[in-house]
């Protein structure tokens, strides 16, 4: 007994075991590799320069704010496969709004915005009201929206686009604040990499400092004892569910106002790159543990194969196949780390 | 003095099935009430009814003597009856100061800047649970790498804390070794000292007799004893919770089959 409870005493976490905790350290890594590797095979000597990191911050800046929130709704236990849907179909009704009603473009964020908070009330209440799973139920919602998106396009305006978006009212002050540029050492990065930054940061304090993220982590971790601890569980996921299809908004609107104009089929199949982004960055997919700076950082690595790859000449045609590697081998690094970590903390 | 908690002539029915008939009990705050019985005693409906979960068919529930009637778990936890269940008291993932404040986290500022004070709850958790005398290191660390018996003590810790005047354990020491049980048991004497009322559930006479101060034995849906701590011996304790003339017909059953 005494000899236990020295033990206990004894045994100290290193500085490394706390950093291997982390769920985040192995994308961090990761992306550190990753920027390493394409720095050195890069062909154009662009690659680390501003010009190079303006290029792979815009790709990763509309997948990172997506993939914050979806590995938030992940901690929290359930999955959204109509994000990326969510973003074609935002982007198109602010698009018919502003051309078809004439409204200007404020009151058509603020009705977009209401509208995505809908849909993730939907979801939400659909999955904790019938008990299906939420990857069929989104699912489900991926495919409506999907077929709704293109029929009243082509209702509406005979093709599959909406397009001149930009003559609506107020235009120029909405696309300043969610679709200019900046200047930043003598590059001209997107204004969307500050949101990127601006959700990365909120998303975690949300998750690690707030009550809300308290109940994310233990909704996700156990619903029952969350229950018996008094947690309300269903708010926790609706609001989850809610906050996924808010962020999917934001980006629709980014991109429709940046585009002047969006595709019917805008948004198809992006969702798995959010699930990618969040896993890589150490979201566990049966839920109650990841990070939100994960999922930034996995849609950093997304962002640096995209233009990693065409810099270092290699067949462009094999990104998907890069990343697909690139999803496997963190995950099992993360979860191979992980088990190390919680081993190195027993008695 | 009046009784913490008071069952009076208790009954439960789910459709045609009697889960509980009549059991009448008494819980006093500063003692142990242990309710023994084999499994389809009637444990889980007795436990469900005085945590909120299920509300009773007939009979009264008396708290400090006034009647009550939960039609919640959150109202049973309102008026301080705090229930620790075997294996869903914890969140394995979470850390051993989110754990002890989850439902009960404590914020400072306003509004929306709103946030978790993780200083003050990582003081807190420590310091309590010390003067439980469960002493850990850090409380930053999973509650998952803490053993079964120190979980459990956790979730009792943190039941005290929050002001339980009635703390219901459901089968604390079932899936535990003999050291573990040793742990929780000694934290249920702990909770008594601070003048908890603690219902302690279990099918182990052997723990029951431990630390109890009062027995209840329940089977096949009624109370069929009720012992004192003064006047029973743990044999008999064994013996009555079997079901008495069932073990002995029992071991007479055995016998017969050793003997060709």
């Amino acid at each position: 007994m005494t000899n236990a409870l020295k033990d206990e005493r004894v045994q100290k976490t290193s500085f490394i075991t706390n950093l291997l905790r982390r769920p985040e350290f192995g994308a961090l890594m990761g992306a550190l590799a990753i920027f390493v590797l394409f720095s050195s095979v890069d062909t154009t000597g662009n690659f680390g320069q501003p010009g190079g990191i303006a290029g792979w911050t815009d790709i990763a800046a509309p997948i990172g704010i997506v993939a914050v929130f979806v590995a938030l709704l992940m901690i929290g236990g359930e999955f959204d496969l109509s994000t990326g849907i969510m973003v074609g179909t935002t982007g198109l009704l602010t698009g018919l709004l502003v051309t078809e009603l004439g409204l200007d473009i404020w009151s058509s964020i603020i009705i977009v915005l209401i509208f995505a908070a809908g849909v993730g009330l939907l979801n939400g209440w659909l999955v904790v009201s019938t008990g299906l799973p939420s990857f069929i139920v989104t699912l489900a919602t991926f495919f409506v929206l999907r077929g709704l998106n293109l029929a009243v396009t082509k209702g509406f305006t005979g093709t599959v686009r909406v397009g001149e978006t930009d003559e609506a009212t107020n235009y120029e002050q909405a696309a300043a604040l969610l679709a200019s540029r900046i200047e930043i050492f003598g590059a001209s990065f997107q204004i969307s990499i500050l949101w990127w930054i601006f959700f990365t940061i909120l998303a975690t304090w949300i998750l690690t400092r707030t009550k809300f993220g308290n109940w994310i982590y233990a909704s996700g971790g156990d619903p029952n004892a969350a229950r018996n601890a008094g947690v309300p569980v269903i708010r926790t996921k609706i609001i989850l569910f809610m906050m996924t299809s808010l962020a999917a908004a934001f980006v629709g609107i980014m991109l429709v106002l940046r585009l002047k104009g969006m595709q019917a089929g805008q948004g198809v199949g992006i969702e798995f790159f959010y699930i990618i982004a969040a896993a890589v960055g150490g979201t566990l997919l049966t839920g109650g543990k990841g990070s939100a700076i994960g999922a930034a950082l996995g849609a950093a690595i997304m962002g640096m194969a995209y233009i990693g790859i065409p810099y270092a000449l290699w067949d462009s045609d094999l990104t998907f196949t890069f990343l697909g590697l690139i999803l496997f081998t963190a995950v099992l690094i993360n979860s191979f780390v992980g088990k190390r970590a919680m081993k190195g903390r027993k008695k | 003095m009046t009784a913490a908690l008071e069952l009076k002539k208790v009954s439960k029915q789910f459709g045609s099935v009697i889960a509980i008939t009549d059991v009448t009990m008494e819980v006093n705050s500063g003692t142990v009430t242990c309710v023994l019985g084999d499994n389809g005693a009637g444990k889980s409906t007795l436990i469900k009814i005085l945590s909120g979960v299920h509300k009773s068919s007939s009979g009264g529930f008396l708290m400090d003597g006034k009647p009550v009637d939960f039609g919640s778990p959150r109202e049973a936890i309102a008026k301080g009856i705090a229930t620790v269940y075997q294996d869903l008291a914890t969140i394995p993932m979470m850390s051993v100061w989110r754990n002890f404040f989850l439902g009960n986290e404590i914020t400072v500022g306003w509004g929306p800047f709103r946030m978790l004070n993780v200083k003050k709850m990582k003081e807190l958790s420590k310091q309590q649970l010390l003067e439980m005398g469960i002493d850990l290191r850090d409380t930053e660390q999973p509650i998952g790498t803490l053993s079964g018996g120190e979980r459990q003590a956790v979730a009792i810790a943190r039941a005290v804390y929050f002001g339980a005047k009635v703390l219901i354990l459901d089968e604390p020491t079932s899936a535990l070794g003999v050291r573990q049980s040793g742990i929780v048991l000694k934290y249920v004497l702990a909770a008594k000292e601070r003048g908890v009322a603690v219902v302690f559930i279990t099918h182990n006479p052997h723990h029951a007799f431990l630390v109890g101060d009062r027995f209840y034995l329940l089977n096949r849906g009624k109370m069929t004893n009720d012992f004192k701590r003064a006047n029973v011996k743990l044999d008999e304790l064994t013996v009555a919770m079997a079901g008495g003339a069932e073990l002995e017909a029992l071991t007479h059953e055995i016998q017969q089959v050793k003997k060709p």
